[in-house]
C-alpha cells in the first residue's frame, strides 16, 4: 500500500514549496498612504486630451444612461462600468491588478478609508472643480475623505438608511428602532436588517441613546466593552429578523411578499416599492438618529485612463447628473444648487403630487439633517479621542459579524 | 502490396511512430487529464492548505506568508463554526434520507416495473429539471415558500398556520427538490442491475414479496443507494446560494464566501475550507468501504 503514502507525500513537498515560495497576495497597490510623503495631488484640468475610455466601479443606478451618454458624447471618454453591491466588494474589485482594473469607484464611507489607508486611491485638488464651492459644507472636506487636509476624491450622493415599515400592519407609525432591536417588538418574525458588519453601528447607535452609561459617543469607533453589547443586542435581534438583506432587491421582494413588515432601508428601496405599487411603505427617522452613507468618486492611484476619470469627476458635481442619479436612486444630491433642479426632475418623474410628498424626504440642501446622520465610516483602532488606539476594528467587526449571522 | 510502396506521409509516420513506442501513446492519452488533474485540482488544493496556514495583517490587508495554526485554533474556539458545520451536515443527511426516500420508489418502478416506452418517459422527466438553469429552479422554489405564496396557502388549507419563508424547511424542500435527479438515476441504474432470476430463485425458495425485497434486493442495490447519496450530500455540503436565498442561516459555504469576500481573509476561509474537504474525504472512504464505486 505504498500508492497512497507516496501520493500523500508528493502533495506534502508541494504544500511546503508553495508555503515556502509564497507568492503575492493579488496586487497590491501603492506603496500605502501616509508615509509620511506628500502624496502626488491630481489637479483637475478641463482642456486635458481624455484618453478615450474609462472604468468605473459604481453602486447600482449611479450610472444611468442618461448621464452617462451626455458624458461621453462631450468628453469622447467611452463609459465601462461594473455594479458593486457591497463596499467590501468595490474595495476588493479596486485592488485588483495593482489598481489598474478600475479608473473609479463610487466608494462608501466605509470602504473610504480602507483604500486610503492601502494607497489605492489619488490625492485631488478639490478647488480646481468648477462648481465645487456649491457643495454641502459637511461634505466639503468630511472625515471619511480627506486625511489631513489632503483630499482623496468627490462627493457624489448621500443618503440616510431609514427605518421603513408597512403602514398597513404596522400601527402606530413607529417613532424609535425598538420595534426592530427590542425582543419583546410586537412585530418579531418580521423584521429585516441589513446584512453587513457595518450594520454593528446601528446597533452602537441604538444603545448610545438606550444604555447611556456605556458611554458611546461615536458609532463607529466601539471599545471592546461597548462591541461587545452591541454584539450581544444583535444576536437578540437576530431572534426578531425573518431575513437580512443583503441586496436591495431582497428587501423589495421581502416587504413586497409580507415576509418583512419593518426594518433599516435605503430610500430607493421604498421607491422602488412605491412604484411598484403592491404594498404600502413609509419611512422615519426615528428619536435615536440613523446611520447613513455619503459616497465620494475616488480615483485609482494607479488608473489607466486619470484625465477620464478627472473629468468624470467634475462632471459629477453638475447639478443635472447629481439631480438625475437622486431621482434615479433615492439619494441626495451633494451639491445644494441641485436642489430646484432635483424639485422639478421628481415632478417630471412622479407627477406634482408624489413629487411633493416625497421631496421632503431627500432633506435636499438641509446640512443639519445631514451632520446629524452617523455616516458609515471604517473601523479604525484609533479611537480619535483619549481613548488611543483601543478601539475595535473592521476585520474584528467582519468576524463577529460571521458570528451573529452563523449562529441564527 | 501497393501497401508497401505507399508515400510515408506524416500521417504514416506519427502512426508508425506510435506504434514502435507504446508509452507515447499513453502519454498522449493520459497526459491532458492528469495534467488538468494535477495542475487545476490537486495543486489548487494544496495552494489552499497552505493557504490555510498563513496569517492575514490586519492593518494592511495583506496576507502574511508566516507558518501558524491561529486560523485553527479559531475555528476550534468559537462555537459558531461548529454550529454551521452541525447546520450544514445536518442539512446535508436530512436532504439525503429525503431523496432516498423519494428515489427507492421511482427507481424500482422504472428500473424493475416500467415498460421500455414508460421507462424512457420517466427518464426524460426526471432530466426534464436539470434542463433549466438551477438558479432559475432555485428561486422558483424562493417564490413557492415566500410568504403568501402557494406553500403557504396549501399550508393554511392543512390548518397548518405560519410561514416557512426563509426558514430551514424551506432550503431543505429547495434541496431535496434540486437534487432529486441526481438520487433518481443512481438508484434506477442500480435496480435495473438486479438480475430478475434472483428474485424469481428467492420466490421460488418461499420468500413472500417484502422478505425478497428485504433480504435479496436491498442488499444488491445499497452501493448504488449510497453513490446516490453520495450526490445529494456533497452537493448540499458545498451549496451557499440556496441557504442565503432561500433561506437565511450561514452555511459553510456562506461563512466561506464572507470571509473571502468581505474580510478579504483568505487563510481563514481556506481552514474553515478544509472542513467540508474532510467530512467529504471520511464520507468518500466509508461509501468505497459500502461498494458505491463499483455502482456509479
Amino acid at each position: 500500500m505504498s500508492k497512497p503514502r507516496g501520493v500523500l507525500a508528493m502533495l506534502g513537498v508541494l504544500m511546503l514549496l508553495a508555503a515556502a515560495c509564497g507568492e503575492d497576495n493579488g496586487g497590491s497597490a501603492g506603496g500605502g498612504g501616509g508615509s509620511g510623503e506628500q502624496p502626488e495631488v491630481f489637479s483637475y484640468d478641463e482642456n486635458a486630451q481624455g484618453e478615450g475610455a474609462l472604468s468605473l466601479i459604481a453602486w447600482p443606478y449611479y450610472t444611468e444612461k442618461g448621464i452617462v451618454k451626455p458624458f461621453e458624447q462631450e468628453t469622447g471618454c467611452m463609459v465601462d462600468v461594473k455594479y458593486g453591491n457591497t463596499s467590501d466588494e468595490m474595495v476588493n474589485l479596486m485592488r485588483q491588478q495593482g489598481g489598474t482594473a478600475y479608473d473609479g469607484v463610487s466608494a462608501s464611507g466605509d470602504a473610504t478609508l480602507r483604500l486610503i489607508a492601502g494607497g489605492d486611491v489619488a490625492a485631488v485638488d478639490v478647488d480646481s472643480f468648477p462648481g465645487y464651492e456649491n457643495v454641502m459644507p459637511s461634505l466639503q472636506a468630511p472625515s471619511h475623505n480627506t486625511v489631513d487636509e489632503v483630499h482623496y476624491g468627490v462627493p457624489y450622493e448621500w443618503g440616510p438608511n431609514v427605518l421603513m415599515y408597512n403602514p398597513d400592519v404596522v400601527e402606530p407609525a413607529p417613532t424609535s428602532w425598538e420595534v426592530a432591536f427590542e425582543a419583546d417588538s410586537p412585530y418579531a418574525g418580521k423584521v429585516t436588517a441589513y446584512d453587513s458588519p457595518i450594520y454593528i453601528a446601528d446597533a452602537a447607535m441604538y444603545l448610545k441613546a438606550n444604555q447611556p452609561d456605556l458611554g458611546i459617543t461615536d458609532p463607529y469607533e466601539l471599545s471592546q466593552d461597548q462591541f461587545d453589547a452591541a454584539i450581544e443586542l444583535l444576536k437578540q435581534q437576530s431572534q426578531l429578523i425573518s431575513k437580512y438583506w443583503a441586496l436591495y432587491t431582497e428587501e423589495i421582494d421581502g416587504f413586497e411578499s409580507g415576509d418583512m413588515v419593518v426594518g433599516t432601508a435605503w430610500p430607493v428601496n421604498q421607491n422602488l416599492i412605491l412604484s411598484d405599487g403592491k404594498v404600502p411603505v413609509e419611512s422615519t427617522t426615528p428619536e435615536e438618529g440613523v446611520t447613513g452613507w455619503a459616497d465620494t468618486w475616488m480615483m485609482s492611484a494607479n488608473a489607466e485612463h486619470p484625465v477620464c476619470m478627472m473629468k468624470w469627476m467634475a462632471y459629477s458635481l453638475r447639478d443635472e447628473v447629481q439631480s438625475f442619479t437622486a431621482v434615479a436612486f433615492g439619494a441626495t444630491p451633494s451639491v445644494t444648487t441641485a436642489c430646484t433642479q432635483l424639485e422639478g426632475d421628481l415632478a417630471d418623474a412622479y407627477g406634482k403630487d408624489i413629487a411633493d410628498e416625497i421631496y421632503p424626504v431627500y432633506h435636499c440642501g438641509e446640512d443639519d439633517y445631514l451632520s446629524s446622520i452617523y455616516l458609515w465610516k471604517t473601523p479604525l483602532p484609533d479611537c480619535g479621542d483619549d481613548r488611543g488606539q483601543t478601539c475595535v476594528d473592521y476585520s474584528a467587526w467582519t468576524t463577529a459579524w460571521t458570528e451573529i449571522r452563523g449562529a441564527g | 502490396m501497393s501497401d508497401l510502396t505507399a508515400p510515408a506521409t506524416a500521417g504514416r509516420r506519427l502512426s508508425a511512430a506510435l506504434f514502435r513506442h507504446p508509452w507515447l501513446k499513453l502519454v498522449l492519452m493520459l497526459g491532458p487529464p492528469l495534467v488538468w488533474l494535477l495542475v487545476v485540482y490537486l495543486i489548487a488544493l494544496t495552494l489552499l492548505l497552505a493557504t490555510s496556514f498563513w496569517r492575514l495583517n490586519v492593518l494592511t490587508s495583506q496576507i502574511e506568508h508566516v507558518w501558524g495554526f491561529t486560523n485553527y485554533q479559531t475555528l476550534i474556539r468559537d462555537s459558531v463554526y461548529r454550529t454551521i458545520v452541525v447546520r450544514t451536515a445536518g442539512m446535508a443527511a436530512a436532504v439525503t434520507i429525503t431523496d432516498l426516500i423519494l428515489a427507492v420508489p421511482i427507481g424500482y418502478y422504472m428500473g424493475r416495473m416500467a415498460s421500455r416506452r414508460t421507462r424512457a418517459i420517466l427518464t426524460l422527466a426526471v432530466l426534464l429539471p436539470l434542463w433549466s438553469n438551477y438558479l432559475v429552479r432555485m428561486f422558483s422554489w424562493k417564490i413557492v415558500t415566500a410568504g403568501g405564496g402557494p406553500l403557504e396557502s396549501l399550508l393554511h388549507v392543512l390548518g397548518i398556520d405560519g410561514s416557512i419563508a426563509f426558514s430551514n424547511w424551506a432550503v431543505w424542500l429547495t434541496f431535496s427538490y434540486l437534487w432529486l435527479p441526481f438520487a433518481i438515476l443512481p438508484v434506477f441504474a442500480a435496480f435495473e442491475r438486479v438480475p430478475g432470476s434472483l428474485m424469481e430463485a428467492s420466490n421460488d425458495l418461499g420468500a413472500r414479496g417484502w422478505v425478497t425485497f428485504r433480504r435479496v434486493v436491498v442488499p444488491l442495490v445499497l452501493p448504488g443507494l449510497v453513490a446516490a447519496s453520495i450526490f445529494t450530500f456533497s452537493l448540499t455540503l458545498g451549496d451557499y446560494i440556496t441557504p442565503i436565498t432561500v433561506g437565511n442561516g450561514y452555511f459553510i459555504g456562506n461563512a466561506i464566501y464572507n470571509y473571502v469576500g468581505t474580510a478579504n481573509n483568505l487563510p481563514l476561509a481556506a481552514a474553515f475550507a478544509l472542513v467540508p474537504i474532510v467530512i467529504m474525504a471520511v464520507y468518500l472512504m466509508l461509501a468505497r468501504r459500502l461498494g458505491a464505486f463499483e455502482a456509479l
